[in-house]
């Protein structure tokens, strides 16, 4: 039996970890942490998990005693956002690398500098190549829902992987949403009893984790890294069939949001779908054939299958809440060009960096987007191929 | 038990290794490019080279020193000579 709760993101997701209930959570506590741990240390507090929390001095240390936990043979979690999470830069590349299955939510946000603390993806986008699976969500709900699949999809077998579970900074992070949360018992069930293949606290069996790996065989265990990001997808997609039976709920490796018959469409991650939908509703009022594709499952990047959902549009804009300034574009546009490079897809491919340092992104502001790209599907011109929306000149 | 020139798929993930007490599996002696040779005329058996040895490479047998090196794990860092006080060992081109 699920419940009905009205919870902001930062609130649902420290529900979504006491439900799971980890056997540690190391934590750093002060800016630029979330509210999340806080509530979860109140959970901590009050005996309501069997968790052993320990506070930190900073964001490496999280990740550095989040990874021992794991190393140990415990189900670790962490939760950071922004420059907490550069900050675990260096360690995260030891987590993917050991192989250990850490579930960590990222309240995203941009870094500085200039200084700022609101919403967009450069700190998460920065961790891209780091071996983490992300994802991505459109509200508080769908965070809710990935950090309880996350869990099952990083301790899969054929993955062995962390991941991280990403959500809007202050959109949804602090925003008030009328969600549903599952039965405690239901998330208990669900995710099961962790058990490590071989840990260090197993005194019966005893290993050495993180050894030194030179020339002879690292080049190996970064091929079974590898092979193990190529697994996710299927993982993903068995994952959530079983989470639809006990939540209702359907979820993919992508959302297609009236794609089927759409000439045009935008691809985007993160809470500015939901605005994407508005925008995509008001122009298929006005008899535009408007679609959204809604990126669930970013790292690794289920490229085919994303390609194989464009090809028939005339003209798709990539939106991207970062930027490379590689002068190539945003993340997800060189992605999703790389994608569709080796499709039989003949459409035009543009980009929009929008929304850097929480700058709000306004329905009215995709509807533009849409007007660019049925010029595009028109007269086959593209003017300009990476442009910058809502900035001023 | 790993060996050399094993594939990715025959081998733990992530760089575990699964036997205890491994260290001495792997052989560091291919890291000198200097070779202690003890001279076993000299020394004097005070044990000096086996205690600081940082490797335990200079081996003690019954209380005697004169054994021999494990050039297998020696990795020719010199402390050995340097702590000899007879100058009994001489670190020799490789």
């Amino acid at each position: 039996m699920s419940n009905q709760v009205a919870l902001t993101g930062n609130e649902v997701m420290a529900q979504a970890m006491r439900q799971i209930n980890p056997d540690v959570v190391a934590a750093y506590p002060i800016t630029p942490q979330t509210a999340m741990v806080q509530l979860f240390s109140q959970f901590v507090a009050d005996g309501k998990v069997d968790t052993e929390y320990v506070t930190v001095e900073s964001e490496h240390s999280a990740m550095s005693a989040t990874v021992g936990a794991s190393a140990a043979g415990s189900r670790a979690m962490t939760a950071t956002a922004a420059n907490g999470l550069a900050l675990m830069w260096e360690v995260l590349y030891i987590a993917s690398g050991t192989r250990l299955p850490i579930v960590m939510p990222v309240v995203n946000r941009a870094l500085s500098g200039p200084i700022n603390i609101h919403c967009d993806h450069s700190d998460a986008m920065g961790a891209r190549d780091s071996g983490w699976i992300q994802f991505f969500a459109e509200n508080g709900q769908e965070a809710y829902d990935n950090a309880i699949q996350a869990v099952r999809i990083s301790e899969h077998e054929d993955v062995r992987l962390p991941s991280i579970v990403n959500l809007d900074g202050f959109i949804i992070s602090h925003a008030v949403e009328n969600l549903e949360i599952l039965a405690d018992e239901d998330v208990e069930e669900f995710v099961g009893d962790y058990q490590a293949d071989n840990y260090l606290l197993n005194s019966e069996d005893p290993i050495a984790v993180g050894p030194l790996d030179l020339q002879d065989f690292y080049f190996e265990h970064k091929m079974q890294q590898a092979v193990a990001a190529s697994n996710v997808k299927d993982v993903v997609l068995e994952v959530a069939k079983e989470y639809e039976e006990i939540s209702g709920r359907e979820y993919g490796l992508f959302e297609e949001y009236k794609l089927d018959d759409a000439e045009v469409a935008v691809v985007a991650l993160g809470s500015t779908t939901g605005t994407a939908k508005a925008a995509v509703d008001n122009l298929r009022e006005q008899g535009v054939k408007a679609g959204l594709l809604k990126i669930r499952l970013y790292r690794p990047f289920p490229a085919e299958e994303i390609a194989n959902a464009l090809k028939d549009l005339d003209a798709v804009a990539i939106l991207d809440r970062a930027d490379t300034f590689s002068t190539t574009g945003g993340p997800v546009y060189i992605d999703t060009r790389a994608a569709l490079y080796d499709s039989d897809a003949d459409l035009e491919v543009v980009n929009y960096v929008y929304g850097l340092g929480g700058r709000d992104i306004k329905v009215e502001e995709i509807e533009s987007v849409f007007e660019d790209l049925q010029q595009i599907a028109e007269t086959g011109n593209v003017e300009q191929k990476i442009n910058y929306l809502g900035v001023r000149e | 038990m790993v060996k050399p020139g094993d594939g990715y798929k025959d081998i733990p993930k992530g760089g575990l290794i699964l036997e205890a007490g491994n260290a001495k599996n792997y052989k560091t002696g291919g890291w000198r490019t200097k070779k202690p040779i003890l001279d076993k005329e000299t020394c004097i058996n005070c044990h000096r080279c086996w205690a600081f040895c940082p490797d335990s490479s200079v081996l003690s047998e019954d209380g005697d020193v004169k054994a021999e090196i494990d050039y297998d794990h020696c990795k020719g860092c010199g402390i050995c000579a340097h702590e000899c006080p007879v100058n009994a060992i001489e670190m020799e081109k490789e």
